[in-house]
């Protein structure tokens, strides 16, 4: 275990260095952090007396030396938009991000693990049929028109008058059709409940709640279909194996296979995907949170690339790195412990 | 009957509203605009976000009215004293957020504030310094005869020097101007403005309240409260509109103007702006632009009126000149040139029937349809037999490009700071000199030392009259030089719900004065 830990520590601090390496490499590709800090009018004079008091006309490595040096003492350098240290600025927007995924995550978790499961138990109803069309339609679209759709029939309200209002039918299909809107379409919100550090939380209030709905479901319909599909699959084919056969033949009741024996060897490879998928949900914040307006870390990343924000964007990069590893980590774990012959090492069980 | 009555009242108390409003301020005002000012400190940029921002908690000296004339805000009267002198008188009783009360000494420490500040310094370049002359009366002193003096007043937002003055408890001196990092002035404010800076978390939102002291007890105004989002992406910013997540929101995107039209809550205002949008020909890269010609077969190659129409969706007015309408250099009898015949015939003059290939870049995000319109130039000089090679770019990526006037024809936006023509010619037409700075975007490299001999006499005019007179005749010279090609000014537009009356409140300036916004 200890061994694992120093292992995985070690490869943590690799990944770290060579984000960090790369983010800084590409910096002059970012363009001129300057831009966004001053005037158009302000002459090339005073743009350079600023350039020099910010280091920028130092050679990389120069440059880069001095950021690892401060970065091993955990100082990650100064954002210049917000002119705080990018670590606390990151601290801010982070619990807002981690509640959408946390949202998300739980969307997919009910939701996937029971229309997978039937799907597998009972292929060939029309329902299982329906749930797997519609999975092939939502794993293609993509997630900012999903969120615009959203937006515009439950934020704006849609009316609609295809049918003749003047039979009842024609105005019953109308009025059923049409939407009301009024979910809030950007933002957290004002109804935030206090935790603890920087931790403002949505969860706890209706109208939090309310916020938190459209961006979780937006987020997570680019996973659901994804998951369910998996839990499928990985279902069907424990299903087709050997034990599975000797249980029906023992005469287990069909509830005590399909959830006791089957769904749990079934879930090992869906935790090992689920893990890296809670990695890449980060990355797919970020269309989230621009098309709702949501205060985390993805929004601000897309802004301090626009801004040319360079110490946060690093940070940024480096900071999810580490959630990466760390989230790696811990599906390692939990393997070991649904399945108890997997040894973390790598050693031979 | 009822309702005839709730008319009438509604009626009278319409009609007594101005009198007493500032002290029944009760309206909440949710607003959204593209993004939140990145400072309190208004002296370490100038940018409309913090034009924006000085007008709602501070108030200026002197500010634009809407057809661009000057009205009294903090001072109440100024005279001409001599060619370089203006005395003006201060009002009197007049309280900053923190119950100090503004006084001479307040305005003569904002001027030299200013003159420190790295993005102010250069429009207070020709003020030689100030006269206090009693607790209510000052002058300001310019090295040569200034005639913008009212213009660059409106730039004065007097600060709390009491407020401003010493140093925090970490041993910082408050009056510093910080571009990077964070200083007294950049997280707290008193002005003497309409509205206080309740909270601020920056990105996200900020709120603001009603100044219960505010001096202009006339101001129709009745906000009590005000929440800022920014919301960068377009679409939601509409969406927030019309869901009635907020009550106002700015810029509105071109695409979206008719879904704000058909709806029936919500209200549009849009105004021609004064933003230039141009293209340069660099001279220095291709010989061929030396060639006034060549210049000028451009010139007519370009259809403005095709892009303000088309790309545009008549959300700009096409531009054959700087000067947008009510700029003194404003030129009525400059027309855009399109003809596509005549292009040709020049370029055969010229000796470059056959054409050329040229570079091109524009930026992709900082202008309304900018990469749209590139592609589009390109396209119409193809039929002058002139093949674009086009680039279009990220604004962060894009300004370094400039810098280096990497292209043949850059693209570029430019709106003046004084709103006055002679600020155009003297970033975009003077000859380039990196000492001065003069024509510092001039990613033409065009040079008329003649031309910028004019603007530099009409700098020192203070006869308004001659100085039009002057300017206009520069602008004439620069459309028959062909020194650029000047396409469209980009229109504003703002949204808002219907009982919002922003309509009275919104300029060309493009900072809304929230102070006298009236919600029913």
């Amino acid at each position: 275990m200890l061994a694992f830990l120093v292992q995985r520590i070690s490869q943590a601090a690799l990944v770290m260095f060579v984000i960090s390496v790369i983010a800084f490499a590409i910096q002059d590709g970012l363009g001129d952090p300057l831009q966004e800090m001053v005037g158009m009018s302000v002459s090339q004079e005073e743009r350079e007396a600023l350039r020099e008091e910010l280091g920028l006309n130092d050679p990389m490595v120069v440059q880069y030396l001095r950021f690892a040096g401060k970065a091993i003492q955990g100082d990650l350098g100064k954002s210049y938009f917000y002119g705080k240290p990018t670590l606390t600025v990151i601290a801010e927007h982070l619990p807002a991000t981690l509640e959408l995924v946390i949202g998300a995550s739980l969307i997919i978790m009910f939701l996937s693990v029971p229309i997978g499961v039937y799907a597998a138990i009972r292929p060939q109803e029309w329902l299982a049929k329906f749930f797997m069309g519609v999975s092939t339609v939502g794993i293609s679209i993509p997630v900012f028109l999903t969120a615009i759709v959203l937006i515009q029939i439950y934020s704006i309200g849609v009316t609609v008058e295809w049918f003749p209002e003047d039979t009842g039918w024609g105005q019953w299909l109308n009025g059923a059709l049409s939407t009301e809107g009024g979910m809030p379409s950007y933002g957290r919100g004002e109804d935030l409940t206090y935790l603890f550090g920087t931790w403002n939380s949505g969860f706890f209030t209706e109208r939090g709640l309310m916020h938190l709905v459209l961006p979780c479901i937006s987020l997570a319909s680019i996973m659901l279909p994804l998951f369910i599909r998996l839990i499928r699959a990985e279902m069907m084919e424990v299903l087709q194996s050997d034990y599975i056969r000797y249980a029906r033949a023992k005469g287990l009741s069909a509830a005590r296979i399909n959830f006791l024996h089957a769904l749990k060897n079934t879930m090992l490879p869906v935790i090992t995907v689920g893990g890296v998928q809670i990695g890449i949900m980060v990355a797919y914040t970020i269309l989230t949170e621009t098309v709702f307006q949501w205060p985390g870390v993805g929004l601000m990343f897309l802004e301090a690339i626009t801004r040319s924000d360079i110490p946060l964007i690093v940070a940024y990069l480096m900071v999810v790195g580490l959630i990466f590893v760390v989230t790696n980590t811990l599906v390692d774990l939990i393997y070991g412990l649904v399945n108890p012959t997997v040894k973390l090492t790598g050693k031979k069980a | 009957m009822k309702n005839l009555l709730a008319a009438l009242v509604g009626t009278v108390a319409l009609a007594m509203a101005p009198v007493a409003m500032s002290a029944e301020a009760t309206k909440e005002l949710k607003m959204a605009y593209d993004a939140d000012p990145v400072t309190l400190d208004i002296h370490e940029q100038l940018s409309g976000g913090i034009l924006q921002l000085s007008h709602m908690s501070f108030d200026p000296l002197v500010r634009w009215t809407k057809d661009l004339g000057f009205e009294p805000r903090l001072a109440e009267s100024w005279e001409r004293v001599d060619d370089k002198t203006m005395r003006f008188k201060l009002r009197e009783g007049v309280k900053f957020h923190s119950g100090n009360e503004l006084t001479t000494k307040d305005v003569k420490f904002t001027f030299e504030r200013l003159k420190r500040s790295q993005d102010f310094k250069a429009i207070f370049k020709p003020f030689s310094g100030i006269n206090v002359i009693d607790d209510y009366t000052f002058e300001l002193v310019t090295s040569e005869p200034f005639p913008l003096l009212l213009n660059t007043a409106t730039y004065i937002f007097p600060l709390d020097s009491e407020f401003y003055s010493g140093e925090t408890a970490d041993g910082k001196k408050k009056d510093a101007i910080l571009k990077h990092g964070n200083s007294f002035a950049s997280d707290n404010l008193s002005g003497t403005g309409p509205y206080l800076v309740k909270s601020r978390q920056q990105g996200v939102r900020m709120e603001f309240e009603r100044f219960a002291d505010y001096w202009d007890e006339e101001s129709p105004g009745n906000v009590k409260k005000i929440v800022l989002t920014p919301i960068k992406e377009n679409n939601t910013r509409v969406s927030a509109l019309l869901s009635g997540g907020v009550d106002f929101i700015a810029p509105v995107p071109p695409t979206d103007l008719d879904r704000i039209k058909r709806d029936k809550d919500s209200q549009l205002v849009t105004m021609s702006g004064t933003r230039i949008i141009l293209f340069h020909m660099n001279q220095d890269r291709v010989e061929a632009f030396k060639n006034p010609k060549v210049r000028q077969a451009i010139a007519y190659a370009i259809n403005q009126e095709g892009i303000a129409a088309k790309i545009m969706k008549g959300f700009a007015t096409p531009a054959a000149q700087l000067s947008p309408a009510g700029y003194q250099g404003h030129n009525e009898s400059l027309k855009p040139r399109y003809d596509v015949k005549k292009a040709q015939e020049l370029m055969k003059e010229a000796g470059y029937e056959d054409g050329f290939t040229i570079t091109m870049m524009a930026p992709n995000n900082r202008y309304v349809n900018d990469d749209k319109i590139a592609q589009a130039a390109a396209a119409m000089l193809a039929r002058i037999n002139i093949k674009v090679d086009l680039k279009t770019l990220p604004k962060a990526q894009y300004w370094p490009e400039y810098d280096n006037r990497a292209a043949d024809m850059m693209l570029i936006g430019w709106h003046a700071d004084t709103e006055d023509s002679a600020n155009f010619y003297e970033f975009l037409t003077f000859c380039p000199e990196a000492d001065s700075g003069a024509g510092q975007y001039n990613a033409g490299n065009y040079c008329n030392p003649e031309i910028d001999a004019l603007v530099e006499k009409a700098s020192v005019e203070t006869d308004m009259d001659k100085r039009a007179d002057i300017l206009q005749d520069v602008e004439k010279r620069l459309y028959d030089d062909a020194a650029f090609v000047p396409l469209h000014w980009q229109d504003l537009a703002w949204a808002s719900k219907k009982n919002v009356k922003i309509e009275p409140i919104l300029n060309v300036m493009n900072f809304p004065y929230l102070g006298d916004l009236v919600v029913e």
